[in-house]
């Protein structure tokens, strides 16, 4: 049976994947592969169907159709094998707040089976590993988010497991303990694990070895950050500085035919295909206190370019 | 079988760690027996009654002396009228009143004597207790009087009690009460902990282990069933030391009973989990499902023969219905044979038990 998988070196294998809630689908047919030693982003809004997905890669669901194989097991058939080796962190930090550090790595020790002095071993390892050794008798409860993720983590890798899915493992996360947190999952790649990793947030995509973009439950884009990125077929200028709000104001009330703006927070990413478009957008924003550069197109923008073309296809680089 | 003790364990932890909720499993149990055996006195004494004495001879002073010595009667007040009687129920002051007429002793010597009970019938049990009280002095009165005049009353009735000669209430409720105390303990706050646990999507991280569903049940119900036994202990004991709730029967046997109740309370206890969208509902589900018919439904404290046909039925469908019988045989009367509870009860949990596991089963995968 690994053999065959050994073949396509996949840790992670779905194929023709499909299921829907009453009548409502939330997966329509996604196919997606992750070699062990890579990082592979869901990336996507709510609703996309990245948590469904990763729930019948864990044989929590079964699928409507297709088949999701975890080192070359059906996790719908084999639930148990599968999720001996693999370690699933779903999206609500879901431990138990008024349990300890190490009482709640102990618990899930003893679920997956770990043997007391493997576990012994286990535990002082990952303490080191996420830095959570001195809070080791602290009630979960009462850690920082950036330690409850970490604890999480920790939680799902006491038994040692291949392959590891982590949906939206930072969402509520501060900035700084999201970099350590991915910069934990780099490691943990660099062992040899298989990561299938969901993610809102598009810097963080950039982080993944592949990233496959997911809309309305079909992969609308795959590929390394770079070459998803590099779908995009337009021109950009970001727009940035004080006047941002008045820019704006300006660019969506006179409307420039082809020319469309994107806010991302501190910035606006005007999409145009010609210079003589970028000319007159400059023209326009003369007097509104903002510098406009042209930039190299982010996943962020290809991923929203793919999102309002017709869906249906599926770009592939 | 590690897996089960691990989840047990856990829950352990969550129990000692919740004070709160630990003082009220603890606590609430004894409390009720405490109270229930001091205020359920199905007894009353001290009634108040006002006595107008119109004839005021020696006979009459007899009769009044007869009505006090009882203990269960004061003579509250001595009235000056027929509008002293109205006056004193209006406020509260009298329950009943008694009325010697004028001429009463000499109507005794002729035979044919008459007395009036009045009583305030706002409060319908203490008005018939103290009717049957004041009938009954008057009886004794009669007996003594025939017995002065050299006869024998044509019969007389005596009344023995089996099994609780003084009518103690609190040999009636404690019984009850670990019928309660178990449902509470076992459906309750089992269907609390599990509805918590979906809540929270823990139940969703540890379904992601190779646990199966079954151990998850089992390790997550054992520290309730050791609470629940902990707290009917607790019932039996304070009833026995406090108000002297005799065990006339086995106490295996009594165990063999409540492991048995506990295995239909907690089934329960995980149907109403199972079907709970969330924590509220849960417990308002496990209130309204389990603790409400055991307290009226039952018999612990309404007797079931008084009430109506259609609800007496329900009455037989309640689990806790059979279990206190059984109980209240064991302890009371010491008896060892219960056809019709024991196979009752035995389907119960068969029953709910299947329908616990399979609902379970539906919801997890």
């Amino acid at each position: 049976m690994n053999a065959a998988d050994g073949m396509s070196g996949a840790a992670i294998r779905v194929e023709g994947l499909r299921k829907s809630y009453g009548g409502r689908a939330a997966v329509r047919g996604l196919d997606l592969a992750v070699a062990p030693g890579r990082i592979c982003g869901l990336i996507g809004p709510d609703g996309a169907g990245k948590t469904t997905t990763m729930r019948i890669v864990c044989g929590l669901l079964r699928p409507d159709a297709g088949v999701a194989r975890v080192l070359g097991r059906d996790s719908a058939r084999e639930p148990r094998a599968v999720r001996e080796r693999l370690g699933y962190m779903p999206q609500r930090f879901s431990l138990y707040p008024d349990l300890t550090v190490a009482e709640n790595l102990r618990f899930f020790a003893d679920l997956f089976g770990v043997p007391a002095s493997e576990r012994v071993r286990r535990e002082a390892e990952l303490m080191e590993f996420s830095r959570l050794g001195p809070f080791r008798q602290r009630r979960a409860g009462q850690l920082s988010g950036g330690m409850k993720q970490k604890l999480a983590l920790s939680c799902t890798l006491i038994h040692t497991p291949e392959v590891l899915v982590l949906d939206e493992p930072t969402t509520g996360v501060d900035p700084v303990s999201r970099r350590e947190f991915w910069r934990i999952l780099r490691e943990l790649a660099g062992r040899g694990l298989a990561l299938l990793v969901s993610t809102p947030y598009m810097d963080e995509a950039g982080l993944c070895d592949e990233v496959v973009l997911m809309h309305e439950g079909r992969a609308i884009a795959r590929g390394t950050p770079d070459e998803v990125a590099a779908t995009f077929p337009r021109r950009l200028l970001e727009v940035r500085g004080a006047g941002l709000p008045a820019a704006l104001t300006i660019l969506t009330t006179s409307p420039l035919p082809g020319v469309k703006v994107h806010r991302y927070g501190d910035r606006l990413h005007v999409v145009h295909d010609d210079a003589a478009q970028a000319d007159e957008v400059a023209r326009l924003l003369a007097n509104a206190g903002v510098e406009l550069h042209p930039v190299a197109p982010g996943i962020e923008d290809a991923f929203v370019e793919l999102m309002a073309a017709p869906a249906g296809g599926e770009a592939t680089p | 079988m590690n897996r089960i003790l691990a989840m047990a364990g856990k829950e352990f932890l969550h129990i000692l760690r919740d004070r709160r909720s630990l003082a009220v499993a603890l606590l609430m149990p004894l409390t009720m027996v405490l109270l229930y055996g001091a205020v359920i006195d199905m007894e009353l004494r001290d009634l108040r009654v006002g006595v107008l004495d119109l004839d005021g001879g020696d006979r009459s002073r007899e009769l009044l002396r007869a009505m006090t010595s009882s203990g269960f009667i004061v003579e509250a007040e001595r009235l000056d009228g027929r509008e002293a009687i109205e006056a004193g129920f209006r406020q509260g002051r009298l329950q009943a009143a008694l009325v010697v007429p004028r001429g009463y002793g000499e109507d005794l010597a002729r035979g044919g004597a008459r007395v009036q009970v009045l009583v305030d019938g706002a409060d319908a049990s203490t008005a018939a207790t103290v009717a049957n009280y004041l009938q009954a002095v008057v009886a004794l009165v009669n007996r003594d009087l025939l017995r002065e005049a050299g006869l024998a009353a044509p019969f007389d009735v005596r009344t023995r009690v089996w099994f609780n000669p003084e009518l103690v209430s609190a040999r009636f409720v404690v019984p009850g009460l670990v019928a309660l105390v178990l449902m509470m303990i076992c459906a309750l706050l089992t269907s609390i902990a599990i509805t918590r646990e979906k809540e929270a999507g823990t139940l969703e991280q540890i379904l992601t282990t190779p646990v199966t569903p079954a151990q998850v049940i089992v390790g997550k119900v054992l520290p309730y069933v050791a609470l629940g036994a902990l707290d009917c202990a607790m019932v039996l004991l304070a009833g026995k030391w406090v108000f002297g709730v005799p065990m006339a029967g086995s106490w295996w046997l009594l165990a063999a009973y409540c492991l048995l109740f506990i295995v239909i309370a907690l089934s329960l206890g995980l149907l109403i989990s199972a079907r709970s969208p969330s924590l509220r509902v849960a417990m308002m589900a496990a209130l309204m499902v389990t603790m409400l018919p055991t307290m009226i439904l039952s018999g612990f404290v309404f007797p079931i023969a008084s009430m109506p046909g259609p609800l007496q039925v329900v009455c037989r469908l309640l689990p806790a219905t059979h279990f206190l019988v059984v109980l209240r045989g064991i302890m009371l009367k010491g008896q060892a044979w219960f056809p019709v509870q024991t196979a009752a009860l035995v389907v119960m949990a068969a029953v709910l038990l299947t329908l616990a596991i399979r609902s379970f089963r539906l919801r997890l995968e």
